[in-house]
C-alpha cells in the first residue's frame, strides 16, 4: 500500500473518532471542537522537542578530524614513493 | 550463492563520483586498499571531466595498484550522481555495489564493518548512519546541526522510512537490488539518497544500519540557505506522495 494511502487512513481514523466524540457528549462540545487544533499544536511541540533533544545529543566526533590528517600524511608519503601526484590542486 | 563463506563468493564493487578531486582520489584508493585487504573488490572511479587533472591521477593510481582493481570510466561533463552510479555499475563485476563520496567525508576503514554487517544478517543493504550513538558529524556549526536535525524529524515523522539517517550516501547494496531501484528514483541531489532509500524500504528490502563518522571538509561551502530548505520540503513532498 502506498504510504499516502496509510496515513490518509490514520487521519480518517483520527476523524472519525472526533466525530464520534462530538455526537456523543462524553466531552463538553466547546471542548470537542478544539480538539483538532490541541492535537495539532501537540503535535508540533512534540515535534520542536524532538529536534531540541536531538540537537543536545547530537553526536559529533573531534577525535576523528585528527586521525584523519594522520591517514592523510600516511597516505601521502605511501604514493609519493610510488610516482603518484600528491599535490593539493 | 551463500555469502556465509568468508569473502569467497563476493566482490565488491566501490563506485566513487569524483570531480576535481586530484588529491582525495588519491588518498581514498590508499585507504580503501589499507582497509580492505583480503577482500575481493574493485574502485571504479566516474569522474565527470574535471578539469583539474583528476583522471591523471587515477591512471597513476593505476599504475601501483593495477587496472584490474582500479576502473576509470569517465564522463564527458558533470552529468548528476544517479546517472554516474548507473554508469559506474555498467562496469562493475561485484555482486554487491558500494557508494562513497571522493572527499574523504566517507572513511573507508568502516567497509569492513558494512561487509561484515551484511554478511551476519545477509541484509540487501547497509546503509551508513551519523546520526546514531558510535556515529557521529565534525565540521558542522550549530545552524546546521539544528536544520539536519529538523529535516530529520521532519522526514521520520511524515516518512517513517526505518532508516536514522536519510541523507546519507555510504552505502553498501546487493548489485541487483541497487539495479531496482535506481531505475525508479527520479529526484537529484541528496533527495536523491533519501528516495532510495526510501523505495527500498517501501519495496520490502532488507536494510542494516552501520554507525560511521562524517568529517566535514568543505567548511564554509555548506550552502544551506532558503531555496534549499525549499527544495528539501518539495523532496519531502513528492516521496510523501510517491512512494
Amino acid at each position: 500500500m502506498k504510504h499516502i494511502l496509510k496515513i490518509l487512513s490514520l487521519v480518517v481514523a483520527i476523524t472519525a473518532l472526533w466525530i464520534g466524540l462530538l455526537q456523543s457528549s462524553v466531552i463538553p462540545r466547546s471542548h470537542t471542537w478544539l480538539l483538532p487544533v490541541y492535537f495539532v499544536v501537540s503535535l508540533g511541540c512534540y515535534g520542536l522537542l524532538m529536534v531540541g533533544v536531538g540537537l543536545m545529543n547530537f553526536p559529533t566526533c573531534p577525535q576523528e578530524a585528527l586521525l584523519l590528517q594522520e591517514d592523510i600524511v600516511e597516505a601521502k608519503e605511501y604514493l609519493k614513493q610510488r610516482g603518484v601526484d600528491v599535490s593539493s590542486s | 550463492m551463500d555469502g556465509q563463506n568468508k569473502n569467497q563468493a563476493n566482490k565488491y564493487s566501490i563506485i566513487v563520483p569524483t570531480y576535481n578531486e586530484r588529491l582525495n582520489i588519491g588518498l581514498i584508493v590508499y585507504l580503501i586498499f589499507k582497509h580492505l585487504k583480503d577482500v575481493d573488490f574493485e574502485v571504479i572511479v566516474v569522474d565527470d571531466g574535471s578539469p583539474d587533472g583528476t583522471q591523471d591521477v587515477v591512471k597513476q593510481l593505476q599504475k601501483v595498484y593495477g587496472e584490474d582493481r582500479i576502473l576509470l570510466r569517465p564522463r564527458p561533463k558533470k552529468l548528476g550522481l544517479g546517472t554516474a552510479y548507473i554508469h559506474g555499475m555498467k562496469h562493475a563485476s561485484g555482486n554487491f555495489v558500494v557508494i562513497m563520496d571522493a572527499d574523504l567525508s566517507h572513511h573507508p576503514k568502516y567497509l569492513p564493518r558494512f561487509i561484515s554487517k551484511q554478511m551476519e544478517t545477509r541484509a540487501d543493504i547497509v546503509t551508513g548512519t551519523r546520526y546514531v550513538k558510535g556515529g557521529g558529524v565534525h565540521g558542522w556549526n550549530l545552524m546546521r546541526k539544528l536544520t539536519s536535525r529538523g529535516a530529520n524529524v521532519l522526514a521520520q515523522t511524515f516518512l517513517w522510512p526505518g532508516v536514522s539517517d536519510l541523507t546519507g550516501s555510504f552505502r553498501l547494496y546487493r548489485k541487483s537490488v541497487l539495479e531496482d531501484i535506481i531505475s525508479s528514483c527520479v529526484s537529484k541531489g541528496y533527495v536523491f539518497q533519501m528516495e532510495m532509500i526510501v523505495r527500498a524500504s517501501r519495496k520490502g528490502y532488507h536494510i542494516e544500519e552501520v554507525p560511521i563518522t562524517f568529517v566535514d571538509r568543505v567548511f564554509g561551502s555548506s550552502k544551506l540557505g532558503g531555496s534549499e530548505i525549499v527544495e528539501y520540503l518539495k523532496g519531502l513532498a513528492y516521496l510523501l506522495v510517491t512512494t
